[in-house]
């Protein structure tokens, strides 16, 4: 539990940071909340060269919403996502989803950016952008670019930023008024990942299910986005046999360790549960 | 002035026995003042730290610590050779056994201790460690208690493989440490034989550990000019530690000193003398410097004395009608691979023949078998040492697995069969003999505060809308009555080491009329500052705030055997009082004297001594304290000064009714508790306040080790559980509301009839929890599953029962 040394940096610029990453290439790891790099460090499993601490850096602290379209810096913290009253309006899953992350101490650090760009499957943001559609913004020293949340996670720790790039914001549609959403999570304790968490967003017209995407959280080395899922959703009335076919298209593409939290064939099961429990509330929800 | 609202004040401003009192401790803890191991800052102070074994089972082939040595800033690399020569390669346990403090040719557990590093700071202690090499040859594991004794079984203590008398009797394996029984065993078996009914169950309480907020760790530092080595570290007995460090140092017991700072929680994990704090002092002693040993929390979990460990397999017999005739007990002990546990010499599993617990069962066997695993060490936590714990946790599971066999509902089966008032003192079946109790009374309480009827009839309902279709929730009522040995104890019975196990006070009156006492034990988070305080006022009139008390320095507090097992107040808090009362009888003969009158004619009230028939004549404790340093009094020498040593005449028997409601999401298997009521009776009650702390601390550790802790081991020994990811220790969010409750029955030998409480919901708690999950399933025909129960192992009980799919 004490980590190996390191050099600290503390950039006040995207520009400078991404300098310092491209200047140590491979030796440098952008420090944001730290709450998933520090512990690593601690158990020596990352052992950085470089530590590029991103909080001075203002430009990545806003949340911009312009009708529809937001954008979330990536300093902004879990706190500030909840205390958000443009998001609780246009995306209230993302205040729904904060909530259920840790404890206010860590909510008060932890920041979205973080959440989603290690890539740790544990983390429940990285499936809310895969349901929600967003874009990552990635900084690196040939300017920037934008890559999926769909397509950017490859395995545990592993998704498609280059060492030399920084994760800058995240960008995304929110659904249209009346959608309904959910994000239902099942744990241990507060603190633990998820044995199996799922979230929904949904509109219904009239008794008809217009839309529906659904997103998955640590049952896989990756978080997943259950397309086939949301699709037996579509055009239903949510009735039970839909649900069920959203719930087996759900299990279908989890692959989850077996762990702590119990045997594979149990948290794919507990993943089902919770797919079956968020379309029930976001159905609730929607008008 | 009134004379009854007058002296009610004088006993308001003492806080003495039964006052909700604040406690002194906090206002230092709560403004992070406090003063912890790792708070001690020594100048040219060195740091240690271990490279620890990847393997569960390996022979060490080489140790290579050219590259460890080589990094700037460390000083020295230590490993079993070089303690060889000082003969300190192994430690003796407190169990008779002995244990490898560096690994010696063998590592037998994950993390096991390999080699210790010294270096200037932590940081470059911990790189330093990174590169000892090790080759490892890997061995077999054995994880597996129910195959240790296997013929083909690997044999993991080479040290010991030609030794088959152990510390407790023979050996009839290489890896059994201890056969011990006690009790009846043909009664018992005919018992069995004769019941009309019968049931048994193999019951497993897993291996748990108490992670204290603080881990464990010390300073060394030997001071070479003098000679005297002092050792500050988190001890739960500093003066056992003294004593220990004395036999294996051979440095004269005078040139040691052991101080227990302030300490963030023990559990008996902090009982026992752990690797680091033998190779701290002997750095400390080579070096000159002082060395400084501090375990992160995954050393804690996976080296550091764990808890229980236990396979029980109980038989009860009994008559259709619900009447216990018989029990039959045998326990596999799993205590890892060196027997570190802390029991009285003539109890090598405690005091576990508690075992027949809050019944009238006239005959009972127990017997115990201890063997060796690819584990780690310990077996202290959690008055598990005492394994009373366990014994509850079997018998009160057996009572209801009877229960369900006899169709008859839980709580009338326990009170059909509790000892009654009248019968104590109560010798049980296996030979102890309970102070006082009175369960009936507590009982009848317990069932009438939760309306247990309307329980019972709202689980009815439960069951039937469950049936229908209309909730997917069942709701389970654990009902336990516990029965608590604690304040070890007798000397006559109970030693460590051959240490009896007294403890003592000391007091002196300050001529102003303040006052210091000193005590042989360590307050972990207990509150004794406060409460010990409050003792002391009531026997000696002089308000609880002017008291200090002191534990922990060996070289000021008097001898003690430290705090553990629920010991402190029926045995220190007995001390106290006794010295007190021996300060009393020398204030008696002082205001005798200045009262100008014959003792017999004073009579005590509150803080003073009054002239019987004429209170107004009379000296305040603090007169008397002043006189006692400024005047002459023939016969009796200056100053007011006393100390105690306490061997307690017997045991104390705390118990206690606690139910449990829960609601039992079958789908998901997520347990959620509803309430829990605890009534505790554990004697007079000397800070209802604290008393209802401890018991919601003990508690909450009983809903984390029946919920969910789980300390295993995969097949090759790795050690799962080992870090906070994956330990459950749960927070407030997964704490439910505690009820508590109380009867008060005095012990009749105690010298104010206090029995002990900080184990009690330990012990009664995790068996209500249990019991409330096997409650939720038993119409379903459940008896017994395994602890934890956690989400899956519920949900996996609720789908084998056909409930979920």
């Amino acid at each position: 539990m004490i980590p190996g040394s390191f050099d600290y940096h503390r950039p006040t610029s995207v520009d400078e940071a991404v300098g310092l990453l491209a200047g140590h290439a491979g030796n440098a790891l952008i420090l944001a909340g730290g709450h998933s790099l520090i512990p690593m460090m601690k158990l020596r499993m990352a052992m950085p060269e470089h530590l590029i601490d991103i909080q001075d850096i203002a430009s990545l602290s806003s949340i911009e919403v312009s009708g529809p379209q937001i954008e979330i810096g990536a300093n902004v913290t879990q706190a500030e996502l909840i205390a958000s009253e443009d998001l609780e309006q246009h995306c209230p899953i993302l205040r729904e989803t904060s909530l259920q992350i840790a404890d206010p101490q860590i909510r008060n650090v932890g920041t979205l950016g973080g959440n989603v760009a290690n890539g740790d499957p544990g983390n429940d943001m990285p499936a809310i952008m895969q349901l929600l559609d967003a874009t990552y913004v990635l900084s690196g020293p040939d300017g920037s670019r934008e890559v999926k949340a769909r397509d950017f996670y490859e395995a545990a720790y592993f998704t498609t930023r280059d060492e030399a790039e920084m994760l800058t914001s995240i960008r995304f549609t929110a659904p249209p008024a009346g959608h309904g959403s959910s994000y239902m999570k099942q744990k241990r304790k507060i603190g633990d990942y998820a044995t199996a968490a799922a979230g929904v967003v949904l509109t219904m017209s009239g008794d008809t299910c217009a839309s529906a995407s659904i997103g998955l959280t640590n049952v896989a080395d990756t978080p997943l986005w259950a397309e086939d899922a949301s699709n037996a959703l579509i055009g239903t009335t949510l009735d039970d046999a839909a649900v069920s076919a959203a719930v087996d298209a759900a299990k279908a593409i989890t692959d989850p360790a077996a762990d702590g939290r119990g045997p594979a064939e149990y948290r794919t099961h507990v993943a089902g549960i919770m797919v079956q429990r968020a379309i029930q509330a976001a159905h609730q929800r929607a008008n | 002035m009134n004379v009854h609202a007058d002296t009610k004040e004088r006993v308001e401003k003492l806080q003495g026995l039964g006052s909700s009192r604040k406690r002194v401790e906090d206002a230092r803890f709560t403004q992070g003042a406090g003063n912890y191991v790792d708070d001690i800052k020594l100048p040219g102070m060195l740091f240690g730290d271990f490279a620890r074994s990847p393997y569960g089972h390996a022979r060490i082939k080489s140790i290579n610590k050219d590259a460890a040595l080589a990094v700037p800033g460390v000083v020295a690399v230590l490993t079993a050779e070089d303690l060889k020569p000082l003969n300190l390669h192994y430690m003796p346990t407190l169990a008779g056994d002995v244990q490898a403090v560096l690994a010696d040719e063998k590592v037998l557990f994950q993390n096991q201790e390999v080699a210790f590093i010294v270096a200037e700071d932590r940081y470059i202690a911990a790189d330093a460690a990174d590169l000892v090499e090790v080759e490892y040859e890997e061995l077999p594991a054995l994880v597996d208690a129910f195959k240790a004794m296997d013929d083909d079984a690997p044999l993991l203590r080479e040290d010991i493989k030609d030794k088959m008398e152990g510390a407790h009797g023979p050996r009839k394996h290489h890896n059994h440490i201890f056969h011990w029984e006690e009790g009846d065993e043909a009664g018992a078996n005919q018992a069995l034989a004769d019941a009309e009914v019968t049931v048994e169950e193999m019951i497993t309480y897993q291996r748990v550990h108490p992670c204290p907020l603080e881990t464990c760790g010390c300073v060394a530092s030997m001071d070479k000019i003098n000679g005297k080595l002092t050792l500050w570290g988190t001890f739960q007995a500093p003066h056992a530690v003294r004593t220990v460090a004395s036999l294996i140092t051979n440095i004269p017991e005078h040139n040691i000193r052991v101080v227990s700072p302030d300490i963030g929680g023990g559990f008996g994990n902090k009982v026992g003398v752990y690797a680091g704090y033998i190779c701290a002092a002997v750095a400390s002693i080579v070096t000159g410097v002082p060395i400084k040993w501090v375990e992160d929390r995954i050393e804690n979990l996976s080296t550091t004395a764990f808890a229980r460990d236990y396979h029980m397999t109980g038989k009860l017999a009994a008559t259709r009608d619900g009447r216990i005739t018989g029990l039959h007990c045998h326990v596999l002990a799993d205590h890892g691979a060196f027997d570190a546990c802390a029991d009285p010499t003539k109890f090598p599993a405690g005091f576990f023949h508690i075992c027949t617990g809050s019944y009238d069962i006239p005959v009972a066997y127990c017997g115990v078998d201890g063997v060796y695993t690819n584990k780690a060490p310990g077996g202290v936590a959690y008055r598990c040492s005492f394994r009373v714990t366990e014994a509850a946790y079997m018998i009160e599971r057996m009572i209801d697995v009877l229960a369900r066999k006899l169709d008859m509902d839980p709580a009338e089966l326990r009170m059909k069969n509790f000892i009654r008032k009248e019968q104590f003192p109560y010798t049980s079946a296996l030979g102890w003999e309970y102070d006082s109790g009175d369960y009936h009374t507590a009982m009848d309480k317990a069932l009438e505060s939760v309306d247990y009827k309307a329980l019972r009839a709202e689980q009815q309902e439960n069951r039937a809308a469950f049936e229908r279709g209309d909730t997917r929730k069942l709701m389970g009522i654990g009902v336990a009555f516990f029965t608590e040995i604690v304040g070890a104890g007798p000397v006559k019975n109970c030693d460590i080491l051959g240490l009896g196990m007294f403890d003592s006070c000391e007091i002196r009156i300050h001529p102003t009329g303040s006052a210091i006492a000193r005590l042989g034990t360590i307050s972990q988070g207990q509150g004794h500052a406060t409460t010990f305080a409050q003792i002391l006022a009531t026997e000696i009139g002089i308000p609880a705030e002017d008291i200090t008390l002191e534990e922990g320095d060996t070289d000021t507090a008097p001898y003690g055997l430290g705090t553990y097992g629920s010991r402190s107040t029926p045995v220190a808090g007995a001390a106290t009082a006794m010295a007190g009362r021996k300060i009393r009888a020398k204030a008696q003969m002082i205001a005798a004297y200045l009262l100008e009158v014959h003792e017999g004619d004073l009579e005590w009230d509150v803080d003073r001594f009054q002239v019987k028939g004429n209170p107004d004549a009379h000296k305040t404790m603090k007169e008397i304290a002043f006189a006692s340093y400024n005047q002459a009094i023939p016969g009796l020498e200056p100053g007011l000064e006393a100390v105690s040593y306490y061997d307690p005449p017997n045991m104390t028997y705390p118990f206690g009714a606690y139910i449990c409601v829960v609601d039992i999401d079958v789908d998901t298997g997520v347990t959620d508790v509803r309430s829990f009521y605890a009534l505790d009776d554990c004697g007079t009650r000397i800070n209802p306040m604290i008393i209802e702390g401890q018991v919601h601390g003990g508690l909450t550790e009983a809903l984390a080790i029946a919920m969910g802790q789980d300390i295993s081991y995969d097949e090759i020994g790795n050690i799962r559980g080992g870090s906070l990811l994956d330990f459950f220790l749960p927070t407030a969010v997964e704490t439910p509301l505690w009820q508590t409750d109380h009867t008060t029955t005095p012990s009749p030998h105690h010298p104010i009839g206090a029995k002990g409480v900080g184990e009690s919901p330990n012990v009664g708690g995790v068996p209500a929890f249990s019991n409330a999950v096997h409650d939720a399933f038993a119409h379903k025909g459940l008896t017994h599953t395994q602890m934890p129960h956690d989400h899956w192992r519920v949900w996996e009980t609720a789908r084998k029962l056909g409930l979920t799919g």
